[in-house]
């Protein structure tokens, strides 16, 4: 809990929510007769709405990304080291929207909320989204603040993959797309690892088939699992070497199977706390929206193809021991945009943390960043004095 | 701007795809886009340099020269720029191959060990030159393959690539008669512009 907000933070933030009733035809060929965006913005638009910048979130995130809700918060959202006054996304100078996915549990429609059709929690029956759809969506929510273009799209991991969709879907929509830690497609690796979390997830008792909510249960075990899982190819090995090494809780060996070793009980904690506060059919449709996601099969598998559409300059992130999304896939990225022939700056960072590092303010990351939305903001109309 | 950069510029065609290995800070790139409306990257693995170009807008890549350029396509750049680093790379005659592999024509300039200061100090005190423009010992130096200008042009020759220019600058890296007459001993940097 923040005694004082800082002085660098957007400060107590509300999120809002936008209601669209214009009907959604999902790439599954489904359609949303209407839905719910659950946003926050921080700073201020300017008058001809050029400063905005889209933050897009990765598996498990949220509309939440900067500020505290309460005094009581005992965190702040989950990019607060990056925006704020002063901060390398400079809400002095932009105005940033952040905005819970389409089948998302923090408020968006998706498998927690009501499907008006039945009255009930939509649950299993919510239909696949992928990131396609969700660059629709967030496109209707730009459109409703008068964004025509984006001063920037700023996404990492999946929320990279967001704003790569966007600068070949609205080329003309975007000035800016920062991706990082992010890559043009799932390897089969990553796939697999994918799968794994859903059949912890299915194959729990407590999952019903994703029916868990009509019958009053929740997959815990198998939601914990699969973040148990998430989360080792979240951190590096010498993240976790660092944090824990060969710690153990006794002296000696116990000879059963209780917590021994520490990195077992920050790894239950770690599943127990998710599975508290994460929907376990969010999370199923969250991997498969990872899944699908490949733009350069739309040119069979040239992805420079796809990409000679884009019209943003681009900031390409990657972590040096990041082996979820390694360096190499940004560079798949990177490597492309090169043929096309794009303005493309790359940057990989050392860094110890893995595929979370995109997360913490790394102090070149962020001076990367800043480097770069600098620029975009040199661009932008003066600011009016009053 | 350094004056080698200076005379690299006026060698480059106006709305050329430029590729520059080991950019620095991006001052000829920002020229050249400035003034010839040139488009390319930059490539650089020092962390304050990389930061120095995204603030100036350049399109930089961080990457290792040494492991390699085959990212970049056959003949997909007008002119690749090699500036005061070819000495630094381990095997300096295989990256000139990759440098008109993928660019049509290359610039290349690096210190010439030629020059009669360094041949003093080797010569007659029997020491490793160290001056203002090299500044290392040698065993600290990044400068690992030292060539003279004549060592160079012998390696263009053997290769068969054609020297499109040349020039050969003091250490203000000025042009003279005397640079110009006996470039191996008097230039303290040497220009080339070659290609296949």
């Amino acid at each position: 809990m923040p005694d004082t907000i800082p002085a660098d933070s957007v400060g107590l933030v509300t999120p809002q929510v936008a209601q669209f009733d214009d009907p959604l035809t999902l790439s599954c060929g489904q359609t949303l007769p209407n839905y719910q965006l659950v946003y926050e913005t921080y700073g201020e638009l300017n008058a001809d709405a050029s400063n905005a910048i889209l933050i897009c979130h990765a598996l498990s995130g949220n509309h939440h990304a900067a500020g505290y809700h309460t005094m009581e918060d005992r965190k702040p959202g989950w990019w607060d080291s990056a925006i704020g006054p002063g901060k390398p996304i400079d809400t002095n100078t932009f105005f940033v929207i952040s905005l819970n996915n389409l089948g998302g549990c923090n408020g968006s429609t998706g498998p927690t909320t009501i499907n008006p059709a039945t009255g009930k929690a939509w649950g299993a029956a919510f239909p696949f989204v992928t990131v396609e759809d969700w660059v629709e969506s967030q496109a209707r929510l730009a459109d409703r603040f008068g964004i025509k273009t984006f001063a920037a799209i700023v996404g990492g991991s999946l929320g990279g993959m967001q704003a790569l969709e966007w600068s070949v879907r609205y080329p003309d929509r975007l000035k800016a797309a920062a991706i990082i830690a992010s890559a043009p497609k799932l390897s089969t690796q990553n796939i697999a690892f994918n799968e794994v979390a859903r059949q912890s997830i299915r194959r729990d008792p407590a999952f019903f088939d994703g029916h868990y909510l009509d019958n009053e249960s929740v997959p815990e075990n198998g939601l914990g699992l699969a973040r148990m899982l998430g989360h080792i190819t979240y951190l590096s090995d010498d993240s976790m070497g660092n944090k824990f090494g060969r710690q153990m809780r006794h002296d000696e060996y116990q000879y059963n199977y209780e917590i021994e070793f520490e990195v077992e009980s920050y790894l239950r904690y770690q599943g127990e706390a998710f599975s508290r506060r994460f929907d376990a059919n969010t999370y199923m449709l969250m991997t498969k929206a990872l899944d699908y996601f490949d733009p350069a099969a739309r040119e069979r598998g040239d992805l420079a193809k796809v990409l000679k559409q884009a019209q943003c300059e681009f900031l390409l992130v990657s972590f040096t021991t990041d082996w979820r999304f390694s360096p190499a896939r940004s560079e798949e990225i990177v490597d492309a945009l090169i043929r096309s022939g794009k303005h493309v700056t790359y940057t990989k960072i050392d860094s110890i943390e893995g595929h979370d590092a995109f997360l913490f303010p790394i102090p070149r990351y962020m001076a990367a960043l800043r480097g770069f939305l600098g620029r975009i903001a040199k661009r932008l109309p003066p600011k009016e004095t009053v | 701007m350094r004056a080698d950069l200076e005379l690299i510029s006026d060698w480059i065609a106006p709305n050329s795809r430029v590729l520059d290995l080991g950019c620095g800070n991006g001052d000829l790139l920002d020229h050249l886009a400035e003034h010839k409306n040139t488009t390319g990257y930059g490539l650089e693995i020092d962390a304050d340099n990389i930061n120095l170009c995204i603030e100036r807008g350049i399109p930089v890549l961080e990457q290792d020269i040494d492991a390699g350029l085959e990212n970049f396509d056959l003949q997909s750049f007008d002119v690749v720029v090699m500036a005061h680093a070819l000495q630094q790379f381990r095997r300096p005659d295989l990256l000139l191959d990759e440098m008109l592999r993928i660019g049509k024509e290359a610039i290349i300039t690096f210190p010439n060990f030629g020059h009669w200061r360094n041949r003093i100090h080797l010569g007659v005190k029997g020491h490793m030159p160290v001056s203002e423009f090299l500044p290392y010992n040698w065993y600290d130096t990044p400068n690992i393959h030292f060539c003279t200008f004549s060592d160079f042009r012998d390696l263009c020759q053997q290769k068969d690539l054609k020297v499109l220019r040349w020039a050969a600058v003091d250490g203000q890296l000025r042009n003279h008669w005397w640079t110009r007459m006996m470039p191996n001993l008097f230039s303290e940097t040497a220009i080339f512009h070659v290609s296949r």
